[in-house]
């Protein structure tokens, strides 16, 4: 060692910090070189709703989390491995599905008015390799995170029972076809010089009560039907049975995300950063609380207490009532909507189980279909522009209705097709013995919680 | 005063309380356990590092009876649980000196039920 190495050191950093010292005044000199050209008022807001819109991408994001909190508390601890990669894949399948293929046929140019013919991997050879403004990617990621909410429905109605590999398919399928072709009906002109036969009558969906959650219930309906309800459903006698969740904290937690990624989801619609963002907030928070205390409501008066999972669901569905109609209502209609939406829901839930006798573990038919439809129906009577209760008379409920009739035929319609498709060809429902040991062993060869003695009696 | 002890496999548990109930026995006592006969074992794997697991989940069905009721229990046990492959289960009958109810203090026949 020795004075010599130390000298050494102290002289490189004697000469290191005199660069450093130099550097700054050199690198301004540069900078002020470059910086001549104005901030405009104009660009400010560009950039303002750049911002704005993927801060809300990034919460309606963040409901992936959510929706697969939900499923996982609401159905069995034997089966949550399953579900979560379900959920993982469908929207990392998704993503990669709608930026090659869905965002075209969705934002597309649409000639025809049913279908988009361009822009498919965010318009590759159009742009080449700059943008004129950076809109198209912000606008792509909010997008595809909708998508992603639409597709991830679906897994809570076929949970339990549904082949992996099956389930992949058909995350392939919504998100490059079935969810984008609507989209496309309702959405085109947001993007494109063209616009959809939907929008084009006049139909009103503010953030997609129909083109996102009626589209992924119809979706999760046509899955429920063709692969059948879970074994031990349904007794002998045809009476429905309980399969209850195995957390309600899961749950509980998992709705609590979703409120708060629908901040994203209904205000982040306008794509604007400007005042509409806190009254939509308003409208949007309002209709989940009155939700939540219908729905609870609802279930106290029909099944005597409380049910905490009702309750739970109802708040989903005052927030899925409200996506439509979300930017032309007043804040008392919104609790209204919300509040006659967690009514429907538990209605809703009792009748497909006990009526119809299809099994839906989450409650998501009812939560996104059967109040998706409510949504955009109220937005007929509530708007304050052409609502019935405004003066606007029942042209804006008929275009309502048939918007809905059309998200109804398309999207049960195509999931017919779809999953009896998948079941004849690669199959879509696991054995009976991999339903009853768990598709966490069946599918993935892991357990969830081990570790943990679960009670696997059912 | 008998003790039937009867491991089955756990999706038979329902079968079992029914075939149990029909003959007319509605007390018990069921709890989880892990266990492993004939029926062999099934593979796990954790982030690559295989596992093999040998100890399948069994639930254990508790009926302290006397000595009139042990061959209608056992009957209904095997009614319930059997389905003809391995790993059905065993039941075993041991013998039970005493048997009181706490909140009574009644033991023996009596307490029984």
């Amino acid at each position: 060692m020795g004075m010599g190495k130390w000298k050494s050191i102290v002289a490189f950093s004697l000469m290191a910090f005199a660069l450093l010292g130099v550097m700054p005044e050199v690198v301004a000199q540069e900078e002020a070189a470059a910086v001549v050209e104005e901030v405009t008022a104009p660009t400010v807001q560009d950039n303002l709703n750049i911002v704005w819109t993927c801060v809300a991408a990034f919460l309606v994001f963040f409901m992936q989390a959510g929706f697969a909190m939900v499923e996982a508390g609401f159905t069995r601890a034997k089966n949550v491995v399953n579900i979560i990669m379900k959920n993982l894949m469908d929207f990392s399948i998704g993503s990669i599905a709608f930026f090659t293929i869905g965002f075209g046929i969705m934002f597309g140019l649409n000639s025809s008015g049913f279908i988009g013919t361009s822009d498919f991997f965010l318009g590759w050879n159009e742009y080449g390799d700059g943008f004129d403004s950076q809109w198209p990617f912000t606008f792509l990621i909010f997008q595809t995170v909708f998508a992603a909410t639409a597709a991830t429905i679906v897994s809570g109605a076929m949970a339990e029972r549904t082949k992996f590999t099956s389930y992949l398919i058909y995350s392939v399928a919504i998100s490059a076809f079935i969810y984008p072709v609507f989209g496309s009906w309702a959405w085109n002109s947001l993007f494109a010089d063209s616009s959809g036969w939907l929008e084009n009558m006049g139909f009103l969906d503010f953030a997609g009560s129909t083109v996102v959650h009626s589209v992924g219930g119809w979706l999760a309906l046509a899955g429920a039907i063709v692969i059948g309800p879970r074994i031990g459903k349904y007794g002998p006698d045809g009476k429905a049975r309980a399969i209850p969740g195995h957390n309600m904290a899961l749950g509980a937690l998992g709705v609590f995300i979703l409120w708060l990624g629908w901040f994203g989801f209904n205000p982040g619609s306008t794509t604007t950063g400007d005042g509409t963002i806190g009254y939509i907030a308003v409208t949007t928070n309002l209709a989940a609380a009155g939700g939540a205390v219908g729905a609870m409501l609802m279930a106290w008066i029909l099944l005597k207490k409380p049910e905490g999972s009702m309750s739970l669901n109802g708040a989903l569905a005052g927030l899925v009532s409200i996506t439509a109609p979300c930017d032309g209502v007043t804040p008392l209609a919104s609790i209204i909507i919300g509040f006659i939406g967690g009514v429907i829901v538990v209605l809703s839930i009792l009748a497909f189980d006990k009526l119809l006798k299809i099994d839906d573990p989450v409650g998501c038919i009812s939560v996104h279909g059967v109040c998706g439809a409510w949504g955009t129906l109220s937005c007929g009577l509530w708007n304050v522009d052409s609502g019935l209760f405004y003066g606007g008379g029942v042209s804006q409920l008929g275009v309502q209705l048939a918007g809905i009739g059309a998200g109804f035929v398309w999207a049960f319609g195509a999931g017919l097709i779809l999953f009896l498709a998948i079941k004849y060809t690669v199959g879509l429902r696991v054995t009976k013995e991999e339903e009853i040991a768990g598709l966490d062993v069946g599918e993935h060869g892991m357990e969830a919680y081990s570790g943990f003695q679960i009670f696997n009696n059912q | 005063m008998k003790l039937v002890t009867a491991y089955i496999q756990p999706e038979k548990l329902n079968d079992v309380k029914q075939a149990l109930y029909e003959s007319g026995i509605t007390k018990m006592s069921i709890t989880n356990s892990l266990g492993c006969g004939q029926q062999g074992g099934y593979h796990e794997s954790y982030r690559g590092v295989d596992v093999e697991v040998n100890l399948l989940k069994k639930i254990r069905v508790e009926v302290a009876v006397n000595e009139d009721f042990v061959k209608a229990t056992v009957d209904a046990i095997i009614k319930g649980a059997k389905t003809g492959s391995i790993g059905d289960g065993k039941i075993f009958v041991t013998a039970l000196e005493e048997c009181i109810r706490i909140r009574t203090g009644e033991s023996g026949m009596a307490a029984i039920g």
